[in-house]
């Protein structure tokens, strides 16, 4: 690991790390986005240093454009008066408890990879290749793709299709006009419950 | 442990980890479904290292199509809980315990 990799990686490593811990921490849907919109650039930035320029692309184009934008429409859309979003917190029991599986989850993840391997295992010609400036252009990575890759890139399109019909026949309007009203009483309940 | 790549396995874990525990910890629909979003990101992040690891282009592939099908997963996710909304008005998700039409 050069020095010009370790300068790059651990600040923006760091960086994905305060974002995720801040969308989970953060009481305010809008504040969570915004906190998983860092932790996608810090990982679009960590994409570059593992030599995908591509993918850092994507991730900033993809992840921090379009499905954050639909993230934030959607807590946007359902702000409403009578709603509280602030108290959507587990029981402190609940929330104590999934903590320590996730830190026992996660040393046990750790002592695999470590156990295993993975760590002493030196990387096959990357850095190598890296030097001479020379791995993964990006049309061997379009070559791949359009070649060996065809049939799941064509699903792909596939799914992303019907993935937006599906959105666009779920969310249509009711038709039915006692669904509003059931709404309406079920909004007013929730708030008196709140008060 | 001395490679970018190994670094990288554990960011990835370490990211995961935080992915399941606001998955467990948070109650807000939305932002249960950004910690999947994240898991599916640590996901991604794995398939890049070791294709780095391995010098060579297919874990990148597999990491593009995963971000198709996570946008794909977002929409229809997002629409699940638009109608949710639509018809319960209710912000827990321990009140959304049953489908019903």
């Amino acid at each position: 690991m050069s020095l010009l990799e370790a300068l790059t990686f651990f600040p923006l490593a760091i960086l994905a790390v305060i974002g995720a811990v801040g969308m989970v921490v953060a009481r305010n849907p809008v504040h969570s986005a915004l906190f998983l919109i860092l932790n996608f650039f810090a990982l679009a930035g960590i994409f570059l240093t593992l030599l995908a320029p591509l993918l850092a692309v994507l991730q900033v184009i993809v992840y921090a454009g379009a499905i954050m934008v639909l993230f934030l429409y959607a807590v946007f859309f359902f702000i409403q008066p009578g709603q509280r979003f602030t108290l959507a917190y587990s029981l402190p029991a609940q929330a104590l408890l999934g903590s320590l599986v996730i830190i026992v989850l996660f040393t046990l993840m750790l002592y695999t990879l470590y156990r295993g391997s993975l760590f002493s295992v030196p990387s096959i010609g990357a850095a190598e290749s890296f030097k001479r400036g020379e791995i993964f252009p990006i049309n061997a990575f379009g070559s791949v793709l359009f070649s060996r890759y065809l049939l799941p890139f064509e699903l792909t399109s596939l799914l992303l299709l019907s993935a937006m019909i599906g959105a666009v026949v779920m969310t249509r309007a009711p038709r039915n006009k006692n669904i509003l009203q059931k709404k309406g009483i079920t909004t007013e309940a929730q708030g008196s419950k709140d008060e | 442990m001395n490679d970018i790549v190994d670094y990288s396995v554990v960011l990835s874990l370490l990211l995961f980890s935080i992915g399941i525990l606001g998955v467990i910890v948070r109650r807000h629909p939305i932002v249960m479904f950004m910690a999947i979003e994240l898991m599916l990101n640590a996901g991604n992040l794995l398939f890049i290292a070791f294709a780095r690891h391995l010098a060579e282009v297919n874990g990148q592939i597999y990491a593009l199509i995963m971000m198709a099908v996570a946008a794909a997963e977002v929409a229809v996710g997002l629409a699940i809980i638009v109608a949710l909304y639509k018809y319960r008005a209710e912000v827990d998700v321990d009140a959304i315990s049953a489908f019903k039409g």
